[in-house]
């Protein structure tokens, strides 16, 4: 051994704390700057901040690689207009004046007739401002990616319990003992996920994966429930059969805070028929056993009856919702023997998760001594706790039976009195929020009016028919149709099928699509190559049939050469952001919390944040509420509206240090110096919530006053549970021919199939609507998986992300293989109703016998995001999405049939279903091949990144 | 010939929980970023945007698929199951890649046992690679020096950084938390206690390198079909008559909290 100098310290550079955008998660961060030889600053290191409620200091692979995103040679330099055929990536670099200028004269035409821009928003994290400002345009046409991302999941969470997983609730990771995870979006709440993994398995608890593919997270879950697609729903139901019959559910949570004990009147053919028994004042009624009489359920000291047939006033009969539901699941139909088969799960693993379920909610039941008081007046001496704590999200939801599959999770939550207990699900606020406390849609304004601004936020609940978004002859007003009897009640758009529709001109032609941060013509897209005919198709006049396409971004991915305009975007180390309470909070279960990104370096780039970009666009097109007076600019930028905006008078985007001294939280008056506070703090803020407030907030008295002082709602808003869905019923007696307001003939019979008050299965829409060839011609399911090094397309321009998935094999259950001949590494066509992809297969055992996947969104075009033209990811990664079709098969109607749930228009991606054949030898390379864009800049053969620091 | 020390005061190392690691690969570029801007030449990237990306990584994570015979504490006969297995030196106490270096340049520690390239002295020849049993090595192609897991040396003794995150770039970041660092030569450590009780494991002993860094087993599973944990319920539960029954009971017994 000789002497080998190690230099042991050294300061790492210059912290600085943020929020990540390397995914949806947003963890907290501190970016180290450090100077390079010139004397620039650039980051050293990016590492979790151990403060931030999210992430508590750690950070995944995205977070880390989050260097090689911000430098990464797919940033977009300066604004563009096209000059080349669209698709050819043929650009020319223009002047913000210039970029700023041709969208006003080609937004400000269409403010006389609104409909005709589309804006829609993608992967933004801005939708309180993305969404007002096109309320503020006056265009209908807006939303952003739920539609086809997990809307069944959020909307179903938001309709049955008033909040849903990931950013409206988590499980309580502290004290759960039994976690199910059904499905999996690994970006969606990473880190938390994986926390909360960590201290399950450190507790010992019991972690559940029903998931047709055993990766990610289920590869450690104790137990893996490989389930067939699109059969989820069937289990769950099994799950509340199991628990009927064993009579564990929990009878004095659902009298105390669902709509178990509500009357269902039981007229068959009439109006009434399955809605809730109401009094004189709309309030519902329930039996009371003591005076045998209908009170209303809000009366104090009753005994509900929840079993019995009675007869109200005039003779009318009714049933209550626990009564409905005993009789629909105690049916053999939903014994574990019946959905076995249909699932490819065994009945004694169903008899035995249901027993665990059981067992852990009553027998391990927790309690924790504090006192607490309930929204009747009543006094409780402790939270009590059924440690049974539930996760879902798009492997459910991107179905076209999602909507109820999500439901009957909800369902299953609440008969086992589990929602917002000790060691269950917990609310995050701003939720619980009863769907009657969130808007209601607006595709429409003020006194009939033709133009100027919406009369409220797009997005909302409908209530029923009477909500929906059409015209006078009971057409769609949105270019997606939300909210027509196609999807009533899709509470986050359609933009799956905005580009369809706006091609095929149904339901109206729009003139300008403003997209951002939406990779619509690749990987976001179902049928991606008809997706770039139609963004190419030109009309008789050789003119583009979607005539303009303004896009923002901030990489050159695959929409990019799509567009006409190109309104560059930061990076998100350079940029002011809000994760703001208005939009998609990140609070955790015990506490308010917001945050901020702030330009930690400065874009040496011509590039424009997207956010100030459109408050400018807004300004110079004089909408309302974005102009003084005297028709200046109200807004500086971005950073100014994060402080001065008001939604309403003392509610702003953040809720953290406001009013002037900055003393206040939640509701305040505007502090200058805001900014500077949520820096100094680590770029968030939180507010805890009272410890008499921390549980049973649907129903907490402490916590209903916590949310109205912060300003979630101006009243309390408790939450009843709805077991039963009197909004679907309602839906489902207008295609029944009941009410003013019927859907078209064509729909009747799917929504009186699928628009059932309790949770109920049906079989996936692409395999039953191709009939019984479907089991010969495509008998198996084709899915994917988010690989949780990746965020959908965005990976791939990370020189170090990239290495970890270059390319994506299709992988495929052994069985299968040995049935087709398919080895290792060979080639295979994959084909579908819709379309046929010819991949490289990998044989896996630990997957569902009859679904193949692969990862999601690593198949690249050509000469996209600055990669080689025979990069890996172009010649031998693939997508799925070929495959899909944005429509259903056609029904020899004439109408354009949406691949989504018929009650959200949630995107069925899911449902996809496939046959495979070995390919001949030769020509390895993964087909359809799509020609080839312009690389936009030349990249390096090698990196040495931080050489200059090195020791 | 490069000796080895005879003991080392401590035995620093780590130790990986294959029962909790998800597979996500946050230790793997964590790594990177700070160990390419830190001990030794950058870690660079070959053709990073092209046909064939390569780059040297100090701790990297292997996937594979494993379908146990039956016994196995790691899942039932039969039950497919995927093994996220991540890799990095391990700072073994015979190591041969020591031995093997044929300038010095590789070296062992005596202070902490880390097992270190000192790359002045690395001529690239790659014996140290060819005889590491792990694979744990990688030749950095830029400088042409020998690259390996430092243990974050330059983290772990750094009083520019709090005392809390002087601990390896791969074990603060590790969202799940499977990575623990520690003194293994230390029996009353934590992460010394965590090995004892949860029968970590050596990589490889017949290798007879005797790493310092450990492998945790996945936990012990029991089997969901075990039907002798259904409860079970006397009356007829054909149909919701005896369900119905059991709710009026429940109900005007005043509380029914799933109990028969």
């Amino acid at each position: 051994m000789g002497n080998h100098d190690v230099q042991l310290s050294g300061p790492v550079g210059e912290k600085h704390q943020t929020t990540c955008y390397m995914c949806a998660c947003r963890c907290g961060i501190n970016v180290y700057l450090r100077p390079d030889a010139n004397g620039d600053k650039k980051v050293r290191y990016i590492e979790g901040n151990r403060d931030h409620p999210i992430n508590k200091g750690v950070l995944c692979a995205k977070g880390s690689a989050g260097i090689m995103q911000h430098y990464s040679p797919a940033r977009l330099k300066a604004p563009m207009k096209r000059v080349g055929p669209r698709g050819s990536g043929a650009f020319k670099e223009i002047s913000w004046e210039e970029a700023l200028q041709t969208a006003v004269d080609w937004l400000e035409p269409l403010k006389a007739d609104p409909k005709r821009l589309a804006f829609f928003t993608g992967r933004d994290q801005s939708q309180s401002l993305t969404s007002w400002w096109a309320q503020q345009f006056g265009t209908p046409n807006y939303a952003a990616h739920g539609g086809f991302c997990s809307v069944n999941m959020a909307a179903a969470g938001i309709y049955t319990i008033g909040g849903a997983f990931w950013e409206f609730g988590s499980p309580d990771w502290d004290r759960t003992k039994l976690f199910l995870m059904f499905g999996v979006a690994e970006d969606h709440d990473s880190n938390p996920l994986k926390i909360g993994i960590g201290k399950l398995k450190n507790s010992g608890g019991r972690f559940v994966s029903v998931n047709p593919v055993r990766t990610g997270y289920s590869a450690v879950a104790d137990n893996w429930l490989g389930i067939k697609p699109g059969t989820d729903g069937l289990l769950i139901l099994s799950l509340i059969h199991e628990l009927f019959r064993t009579r564990k559910i929990d009878i004095d949570y659902l009298v105390r805070y669902s709509n178990a004990p509500f009357l269902v009147i039981d007229a068959p053919g009439t109006a009434q028929h399955g809605l809730f028994a109401r009094d004189k004042n709309g309030v519902e009624l329930v039996w009371d056993s003591k005076t045998k009489k209908a009170v209303p359920h809000t009366k104090k000291g009753i005994v509900p009856n929840l079993t019995q047939e009675v007869k109200l006033a005039r003779g009318v009969k009714a049933k209550p919702v626990l009564r409905l539901m005993a009789d629909m699941y105690s049916d053999a139909a939903y014994s574990p023997e019946s959905i076995a088969p249909q699932t490819g799960i065994d009945a004694d693993t169903i008899r035995g998760l249901a027993a665990e379920i059981a067992r852990v909610a009553f027998e391990e039941e927790i309690t924790i001594e504090q006192p607490w008081t309930d929204m009747k007046g009543e006094r409780h001496e402790r939270f009590i706790g059924r440690p049974v704590s539930m996760h879902a999200m798009r492997g459910i939801s991107a179905h076209s039976n999602g909507f109820q599959t999500c439901r009957a999770l909800h369902v299953l939550q609440v008969l086992i009195g589990s929602v917002d207990c000790p060691g269950g699900f917990r609310y995050k606020p701003p939720y619980p929020k009863p769907f009657t406390a969130h808007p209601k849609p607006h595709a429409y304004r003020p006194d009939g009016a033709e133009n100027g601004p919406l009369a409220g936020p797009h997005l909302g609940y409908p209530h029923g028919p009477q909500d929906l978004q059409l015209d006078k002859n009971g057409e769609p007003l949105r270019i997606d149709k939300a909210y027509s009897w196609d999807a009533p009640m899709s509470a986050h758009g359609l933009m799956h099928m905005v580009i369809a529709n706006a091609h095929a001109g149904d339901p109206f032609k729009i003139d300008t699509l403003f997209m951002y941060m939406a990779n619509m013509a690749w990987n976001s897209s179902m049928n991606t190559r008809g997706t770039i005919e139609m963004l190419t198709d030109k009309d008789e006049s050789g003119d583009y049939k979607i005539p303009r396409i303004i896009y923002s971004d901030a990489y050159d991915s695959e929409m990019v050469s799509y567009a006409d305009l190109i309104l560059p975007d930061t990076t998100y180390l350079e940029r002011h952001d809000c994760i703001s309470l208005l939009d998609r909070p990140i609070s955790e279960p015990e506490a308010m919390c917001d945050a901020i990104r702030w330009p930690v370096v400065e874009p040496e780039r011509d590039v424009r944040g997207f956010q100030s970009v459109i408050l400018d666009l807004g300004a110079r097109l004089g909408l309302p509420g974005m102009v003084n007076e005297d028709g200046s600019a109200k807004y500086a930028d971005y950073a100014d509206y994060m402080v001065n905006h008001q939604r309403k008078p003392g509610i702003g985007p953040l809720a953290g240090w406001r009013g002037e001294k900055g003393d206040k939280a939640g509701r305040g008056e505007p502090n200058p110096d805001q900014l500077k506070r949520y820096k100094e703090n680590g770029s968030f803020s939180i507010t805890h919530l009272p410890d008499e407030a921390l549980f049973f907030k649907h129903a907490n008295s402490a916590y209903q006053d916590f949310a109205v002082s912060m300003g979630f709602f101006d009243a309390p808003q408790p939450v009843t549970f709805q077991l039963y869905s009197e909004v679907l019923q309602k839906f489902r007696l207008a295609a029944q021919g009941y009410g003013e307001a019927q859907p078209p003939e064509r729909l009747r019979q799917r929504m009186e199939e699928c628009f059932g008050p309790l949770p109920h299965w049906y079989a996936p829409f692409e395999g039953s609507e191709l009939g019984e060839q479907v089991d010969s011609d495509f008998p198996y399911h084709a899915l994917t998986q988010r690989p949780m090094a990746m965020y959908h397309s965005w990976g791939s321009q990370n020189a170090w992300l990239r290495q970890i998935h270059t390319k994506n094999p299709l992988y495929v259950p052994r069985s299968i293989c040995d049935e087709k001949g398919l080895q290792e590494g060979d080639w295979a066509w994959v084909s579908s109703y819709h379309g046929k992809i010819k991949v490289q297969i990998a044989p896996m055992d630990a997957v569902n016998d009859h679904t193949m996947w692969t990862w999601n969104a690593i198949g690249k075009r050509r000469g996209a995001w600055t990669l080689d033209k025979d990069a890996p990811e172009a010649t031998k990664g693939f997508l799925l999405n070929h495959l899909i079709n944005e429509l259903l098969p056609p029904k020899g109607d004439d109408h354009r049939w949406a691949n989504s749930d018929p009650i959200t228009g949630q995107a069925a991606w899911y449902d996809l279903r496939v046959n495979i054949e070995k390919a001949d030898a030769g020509g390895d390379v993964s087909e359809p091949v799509i020609d080839a864009q312009k690389k936009s800049q030349a990249t390096p053969d090698q990196l040495r990144y931080g050489l200059g620091w090195t020791q | 010939m490069t000796q080895l020390p005879t003991t080392t005061d401590k035995k620093l190392g780590l130790v990986i929980d294959l029962d909790t690691c998800v597979g996500c690969h946050a230790c793997v570029i964590s790594c990177k970023e700070w160990n390419t801007a830190g001990y030794g030449t950058a870690l660079s990237d070959q053709d990073p945007y092209g046909a064939e990306p390569s780059g040297s990584f100090l701790n990297r994570i292997h996937t594979f698929e494993i379908v146990p015979d039956g016994g196995e504490v790691i899942g039932s006969a039969g039950e497919a199951r995927v093994v996220h297995f991540p890799k990095s030196c391990l700072h073994c106490e015979d190591a041969p890649c020591v031995t093997v270096c044929p300038t010095g340049a590789s070296y062992k520690r005596a202070a902490d046992g880390i097992v270190l390239v000192d790359e002045d002295m690395c001529i690239g020849c790659g014996l140290c690679a060819w005889s590491c049993a792990y694979g744990a090595r990688e030749m950095d192609l830029a400088e042409g020096v020998m690259k390996k897991c430092t243990l974050c040396v330059d983290r772990i003794y750094n009083e520019d950084l709090e005392e809390i995150d002087r601990v390896p770039s791969c074990v603060r970041t590790c969202p799940a938390g499977a990575r623990h660092y520690g003194d293994l030569g230390d029996p009353s450590s934590d992460v010394s206690v965590l090995v004892r009780e949860r029968g970590g494991f050596d990589l490889m002993p017949e290798q007879g390198n005797k790493p310092v860094n450990k492998y945790l087993p996945p936990r012990e599973r029991s089997a969901l079909g075990s039907a002798a944990s259904v409860p079970a319920v006397q009356e007829d539960t054909s149909d919701a008559t005896g369900l119905l029954a059991w709710i009026d009971r429940a109900l005007s017994g005043g509380s029914a909290k799933g109990a028969s």
